[in-house]
């Protein structure tokens, strides 16, 4: 990226760009090129969900904002940036503020290690599921810190169950990684990729593996720790009046919104790279690679959404106590199982990775 | 063995993959909702929309101030004053009806002996402002001219059973 901006501004103005300045400046452009597809497809997102969920209750969905309705989400965008952003008064002012910034933030910045392509990474590190893991984790922060600070029960009883329910699914999401890890003999996301070329017949993709009972873990965890239904109990409209958000107006929600959506969309992301094997085409054959990576990444990404909107849409809210023990009972026993079952399998078919 | 079967459902989530198939074919199914703006739900003849003051076919105003939709309404909504016309008939020099107020139970139009207050088919009248919705007796006068037809049918329609 750095050299092809030296090459840009030499062709363009005819100046010779310093080489700390074209390297910033290079990965400046790395960021925009990821934030802002990232931001339109949040706001798309946002709207599909609404479409999807409308569809399967018989009903139309927003129809009337532009072709389709399909600016539905910029006219809502415009009209929350509109409005006045009111701090409580007995608020942590500092932190009130900090808290949707902070989720919005981790949300973006997760993006960096993901791979679009082959070698189409702003981060290539050697860690990237790692970093990946711990950023979902910090997400809980921006959770808690709005919680505590709006002041509010209804805000720190939210606060309190999603962080219990995000470290919870965590752990689980922890095992899955294992054994995802265990297969391909690596933690860097392009090689996870790689590793699932023609894993089985032909077919690209770990879940065509003895890891697709880790698929549906790793989905329904990943539906745990973005609080989306059936767990969207931190927000639970009917109890307490949406969580953690109770307090939040204007483009603080905004920005906990975009932030909530990110991170679906990252979570999509993760299960395509992990299990239906990213930006590779779904079987090992030749006239499939001649559609760009990118298109086949981010056609797995759309159908992975398209399948948590779907669930949203069928699936009632888990009880508080049924949540916990999905979690601990029944998830983490099973993925711990699975890391020491696909452990035996590995060593018997002699496919260790080296 | 009812044992093994109740273990086997729960980790096929069977019953899951159902739930999602039936609402994946509900996606497909016709609409049960109109697209509102651009089509509109069938109303009765009854129904109680915006209100409106008619006229006889000659144009002379059919309210002639006796006061009983003032009397009746629950929500004192209604507000008349009358006075003695040029032509020595009863007429009203105020007719106010407060939009804001009104809960839409259609006494006055019950109680009318000439049919003059009507409730009529029109239910979009949702106004930017408050003071638009303190109708004045022109206002009323208007709504009765403009939607004279639908109110006369609908009163037709609606006759045998007054």
């Amino acid at each position: 990226m750095a050299d092809l901006l030296v090459e840009f501004f030499q062709w363009a103005f005819g100046v010779t760009l310093v080489p700390w300045l074209a390297t910033i400046m290079g990965i400046v452009v790395g960021i925009l090129a990821i934030v802002l597809p990232l931001l339109i497809a949040v706001a798309m997102s946002v709207y599909m969900d609404r479409k999807v969920w409308a569809g399967m209750q018989m009903r139309r969905g927003p129809n009337v904002v532009g072709p389709w309705g399909l600016l539905q989400s910029f006219a809502d965008g415009l009209k929350l940036f509109l409005k006045e952003t009111i701090i409580p008064a007995s608020a942590n002012k500092f932190i009130f503020l900090l808290a949707p910034a902070l989720t919005f933030l981790l949300a973006l910045v997760a993006w960096a290690v993901v791979p679009f392509d082959a070698g189409v990474v702003l981060a290539d590190l050697n860690v990237g599921i790692l970093y990946l893991f711990a950023i979902s984790s910090l997400g809980v922060y921006g959770i808690i810190l709005s919680g505590w600070a709006s002041n509010s029960r209804y805000a720190f009883l939210g606060a309190l169950r999603s962080s219990a329910q995000m470290v919870s699914y965590e752990v689980s999401i922890g095992f899955v990684l294992v054994t995802v890890l265990m297969y391909a003999g690596s933690l860097n996301l392009s090689e996870i990729v790689m590793a699932q070329k023609d894993v089985f017949l032909g077919v690209n993709g770990y879940w065509f593996t003895p890891l697709f009972p880790m698929l549906i873990v790793f989905f329904i965890s990943a539906l745990a720790e973005t609080n989306r239904p059936p767990f969207d109990l931190p927000e639970a409209e009917a109890e307490i009046v949406a969580g953690y958000q109770v307090e939040y107006s204007s483009m603080a929600f905004a920005l906990f919104f975009l932030g909530e959506y990110a991170n679906i969309i990252l979570m999509c992301a993760m299960t395509s790279i992990l299990f239906l094997g990213g930006w590779l085409p779904p079987l090992d054959w030749a006239p499939l690679y001649i559609i760009p990576g990118w298109i086949w990444f981010f056609g797995k990404i759309f159908f992975m959404f398209f399948v948590f909107a779907w669930v949203k849409a069928t699936v009632p809210r888990f009880r508080y106590d049924q949540l916990m023990r999905l979690g601990w009972k029944v998830f983490l026993p099973l993925s711990l199982l699975w890391v020491v079952l696909i452990g035996f399998f590995l060593l018997l078919t002699d496919k260790i990775p080296a | 063995m009812t044992y093994f079967k109740h273990i086997a459902r729960t980790f096929l989530l069977s019953e899951f993959v159902k739930a999602m198939w039936l609402t994946f074919r509900y996606m497909f199914r016709p609409k049960a909702t109109i697209n509102y703006p651009y089509e509109k739900g069938p109303l009765s003849p009854r129904f109680r929309g915006e209100h409106a003051l008619r006229r006889y076919p000659n144009g002379e105003e059919r309210c002639i101030a006796c006061k009983l939709c003032e009397a009746i309404c629950p929500a004192q909504a209604i507000t008349i004053e009358a006075a003695v016309a040029d032509d020595g008939t009863r007429r009203t020099t105020r007719y106010d009806i407060d939009m804001t107020k009104c809960i839409y139970c259609g006494y006055c139009e019950e109680a009318c002996p000439v049919d003059a207050i009507v409730e009529g088919p029109n239910f979009e009248f949702a106004t930017e402002t408050r003071e638009e919705l303190f109708y004045d007796k022109e206002k009323l006068l208007k709504n009765g001219d403009m939607w004279e037809q639908e109110i006369a049918t609908n009163l037709k329609l609606d006759d045998p059973y007054r």
